[in-house]
C-alpha cells in the first residue's frame, strides 16, 4: 500500500431539500487501500461514494485526486468506475458488449477490446458467457459482469455500493473474499460501501464508520473493534455491553461501585466515561469466585456459543459462552484489565450497550432492510 | 349472474359494433339505394380509388400521420425524459398538465388553435391555414400520447443505468442514446404508432385546422356527405376504420409481449 494519497475530501457537507447529508467530512484514501464506509442506512456512505464518482456535487468543500481538485470535472471525465447496487448492466447488449462498453465509447482499436475482455472474463470467472444475454444470468454472475464491466476500464480506483446486497449469505462468502483476491492481484484502490459489519472488517484495510453524516472514526479493523471511539461504534460493530463508569485515575476504572484495573489512560481524574465490555470477552466463574454476581435470565443457542443474558443489579449484559447456563442460576464473573475498554462520554452515550430489551429478532428486523432504505432515500436528490 | 353478465356484454358490444358491421355490409351493396339489398360488388371501392380528391386527401391524410407521427415522438420523447428528470411536485404537475390535452374536449383543442393560426396569419402573414397548420395541430395533439407511452419505461429502467454509462465515459448525450434509448425504444415504438392511429383518426381538430388546401380524409368524408350520400363513403369509412384497427391491435400486441418480457426479467 502506497503513502501516495490518491482521493482527498476535505470539509465536504452536502444536504438533499435541506436536510443535510454529510457534515464537514474530511477523508483520504491510499493508492492501494481497500476502505470501507460503514453505517447504517441514510448515514451518508453511498452519498460519499457518489461525489467520488461525479454523481452528487457537494454543497461545501472540495474533492482532490492526485491532489488536483475535481470537484468540477463530470463523472465521465473522471478515471474512476463504480459498481452500483443491483448491477446496472445493459440488457440490450450481451456479456461481451457489456465489458467491452467502456473500451467502445474511448475507439479501442477490436484486438485490444477482445484481449482485454478475455482477460476480465477470465478474472471474474465467466469464460464461456461472452455471448450469453445479461438478462439469463444469476444474481451473483451479473455481479461479476459488472466487476468486468468496471475493471476493464482500467481504473485506478474502484468504487462499489453495497455489491452484494442482493446475493444469498453463501455466495456472499464467496464473492467477499472474490472481490478481496481481485483487489490484491490489481493493486488498486478500492473504496467499498456497506452496512454489513462482518463484510467491512473481515475484507478493508480501513474501515470508516459513518453515522447522521459524519465519520465516527476510522481506523484498521481491528482498531475499530477492539478501540471503539464511542457509543455508536461499539454498539455498530460486533456486540457490547455499555456502562456507565467514572475514571478514578490512569489505569483504574469504577462501575458498579467497584474498582477495575484497565489499560487505558489520559483522562481527568474522576472523568465519567462509558466502559465497554465485548460479550466473548467475559469469564463465567462460581459466584463466590467472581468479582460480580447476576442472575441468568435468557438463553439462546448460536452454534457456536450460547447468547447468555445475565442480570446484574438490574441492568442487564450480553455474555458469549461455549457452557451452558440455564436461565434462573446464578453466577459470577471475572474481568482481567485487557477486558475492559473505556471511551469518552459522547452524544451516544446511554443509548446503546443495555440488553435489557433483548430480544432474538431484534438484530434481524434491523438490518436487511437498510440497504433499500437507503437506495430509495439517496436516490431521490 | 354469469349468463345475466354476458348478455349485458352482448348487448354493450351490439350497441357499438352493430353500426359499423351496417356500414361494412353496405360498402359491398350493389344498388344506390340505401335500404335494399342488391347484391354484393366492389364496384364502390373502385369508385373510390379514382375519385381524384379522395386520393389526393389521401396523400394528405398518410403525409400528416407519417410526419405528425415522427416529429411527435421526437418531442414527446425529449419530453418525457425532461419530465422524468424532475423532482418530486414538478414532475406530478407537468405529469398532470401533459394529460389534460387529452381530457380537454376536441373542439376546444380545435377552435383554440384555429384562432392561434388566425391571429399569428393577422400578425406575420405566416402560417396561413393549409398543410403546414394541419400538420402542427397534429403533432401538438399527439405529443402527450407518447410521452404517456415513454414515462412508464423509463420508471422501469434501472436509474443507476445511465449513471453506469457515464462511469463508463460516456457523454451524457452519448449515455442517452447507447443505453437510455435502447431500453426505452419499445415504448417509443407503440408512442410513434399511437400518434400515427390518432392522426389518421382525428376530425374534428382537422375540420378547424386544415384550410381549403389541404383536407385530410376525414374532412373530405365529412364534406361528401353533405351532397346525397353515396355508397362510396361507406367503402371509405370501412378502409379507414379497418387501417385503425389494425394498428390498434398491434399496439395492444406489442403492450402485451412487453408485459410479458418483463415477467421472463424477473
Amino acid at each position: 500500500m502506497g503513502e501516495n494519497k490518491i482521493i482527498e475530501l476535505k470539509n465536504i457537507a452536502v444536504s438533499f431539500d435541506g436536510e443535510p447529508v454529510l457534515k464537514n467530512l474530511d477523508l483520504s484514501i491510499s493508492d492501494g487501500e481497500f476502505v470501507t464506509l460503514l453505517g447504517p442506512s441514510g448515514c451518508g456512505k453511498t452519498t460519499t461514494l457518489r461525489i467520488i464518482g461525479g454523481f452528487v456535487e457537494p454543497d461545501e468543500g472540495d474533492v482532490f485526486f492526485d491532489g488536483k481538485r475535481v470537484n468540477d470535472l463530470p463523472a465521465h471525465k473522471r478515471t474512476v468506475n463504480t459498481i452500483f447496487q443491483r448491477y446496472a448492466l445493459f440488457p440490450h447488449l450481451n456479456v461481451y458488449e457489456n465489458v467491452a462498453f467502456g473500451m467502445r465509447v474511448q475507439k479501442k482499436p477490436n484486438d485490444e477490446i477482445k484481449e482485454t475482455v478475455a482477460r476480465m472474463l477470465k478474472l471474474v470467472n465467466l469464460v464461456g458467457f461472452e455471448k450469453r444475454s445479461v438478462s439469463t444470468l444469476s444474481g451473483g454472475q451479473q455481479q461479476r459482469v459488472a466487476i468486468a464491466r468496471a475493471l476493464a476500464n482500467n481504473p485506478r480506483v474502484l468504487l462499489l455500493d453495497e455489491p452484494l446486497a442482493a446475493l444469498d449469505l453463501k455466495l456472499r462468502k464467496d464473492m467477499q473474499t472474490e472481490l478481496k483476491n481481485i483487489q490484491k492481484s490489481l493493486g488498486i484502490s478500492f473504496i467499498y460501501v456497506t452496512h454489513d459489519q462482518e463484510e467491512a472488517l473481515s475484507m478493508s484495510d480501513t474501515v470508516v464508520v459513518m453515522n447522521n453524516g459524519e465519520i465516527q472514526q476510522i481506523g484498521t479493523p481491528q482498531d475499530i473493534y477492539n478501540e471503539p471511539k464511542n457509543a455508536f461504534v461499539a454498539d455498530f460493530i460486533g456486540e457490547s455491553n455499555i456502562l456507565d463508569g467514572v475514571m478514578i485515575q490512569d489505569y483504574l476504572v469504577e462501575f458498579f461501585g467497584r474498582q477495575f484495573s484497565c489499560l487505558d489512560a489520559g483522562f481527568e481524574p474522576n472523568e465519567p466515561v462509558d466502559v465497554v465490555i465485548r460479550p466473548e470477552d467475559i469469564d463465567i466463574v462460581e459466584p463466590v469466585k467472581g468479582t460480580l454476581t447476576g442472575k441468568v435470565t435468557n438463553v439462546t443457542f448460536k452454534g457456536v456459543h450460547y447468547e447468555t443474558i445475565v442480570d446484574f443489579k438490574g441492568f442487564k449484559w450480553l455474555i458469549q459462552t461455549t457452557d451452558y447456563y440455564p436461565v434462573g442460576s446464578v453466577i459470577g464473573i471475572v474481568l482481567n484489565p485487557e477486558d475492559i475498554h473505556i471511551m469518552k462520554k459522547s452524544e451516544y452515550s446511554g443509548m446503546f450497550g443495555d440488553y435489557s430489551s433483548y430480544s432474538e429478532e431484534f438484530d434481524e428486523l434491523g438490518d436487511p432492510e437498510a440497504g433499500l432504505a437507503e437506495d430509495a432515500g439517496e436516490g431521490e436528490e | 349472474m354469469k349468463t345475466l353478465s354476458k348478455i349485458y356484454n352482448g348487448i354493450i358490444f351490439t350497441f357499438l359494433y352493430a353500426p359499423i358491421v351496417v356500414l361494412i355490409v353496405y360498402s359491398f351493396n350493389d344498388s344506390k339505394n340505401r335500404v335494399q339489398w342488391g347484391g354484393f360488388t366492389l364496384d364502390w371501392y373502385r369508385d373510390l380509388f379514382s375519385n381524384e380528391l379522395i386520393l389526393e386527401s389521401l396523400a394528405v391524410t398518410l403525409q400528416i400521420a407519417v410526419l405528425a407521427a415522427i416529429i411527435s415522438t421526437v418531442i414527446g420523447t425529449m419530453a418525457a425524459v425532461g419530465i422524468f428528470n424532475m423532482n418530486g411536485r414538478l414532475r406530478r404537475a407537468m405529469e398532470s398538465l401533459n394529460n389534460i390535452p387529452m381530457v380537454n374536449p376536441e373542439i376546444v383543442t380545435g377552435i383554440s388553435m384555429m384562432l392561434m393560426f388566425v391571429a399569428i396569419y393577422r400578425a406575420t402573414g405566416l402560417l396561413q391555414p393549409g398543410f403546414a397548420t394541419l400538420l402542427i395541430a397534429h403533432i401538438t395533439f399527439c405529443i402527450p400520447y407518447v410521452v404517456l407511452q415513454v414515462m412508464p419505461k423509463l420508471r422501469q429502467m434501472n436509474k443507476h443505468m445511465y449513471e453506469a454509462a457515464l462511469d463508463l465515459g460516456c457523454t451524457p448525450f452519448a449515455a442517452f442514446f447507447k443505453v437510455v434509448l435502447p431500453e426505452i425504444m419499445p415504448g417509443v415504438i407503440t408512442g410513434a404508432l399511437m400518434a400515427f392511429t390518432m392522426s389518421l383518426d382525428d376530425f374534428v381538430i382537422s375540420y378547424f385546422n386544415s384550410g381549403s388546401t389541404a383536407q385530410n380524409l376525414s374532412v373530405t368524408i365529412y364534406s361528401m356527405t353533405k351532397k346525397p350520400v353515396t355508397p362510396e363513403v361507406n367503402a371509405l369509412s370501412t378502409l379507414m376504420f379497418g387501417s385503425v384497427l389494425i394498428l390498434l391491435v398491434i399496439v395492444n400486441a406489442r403492450q402485451v409481449r412487453d408485459l410479458k418480457k418483463q415477467k421472463e426479467r424477473r
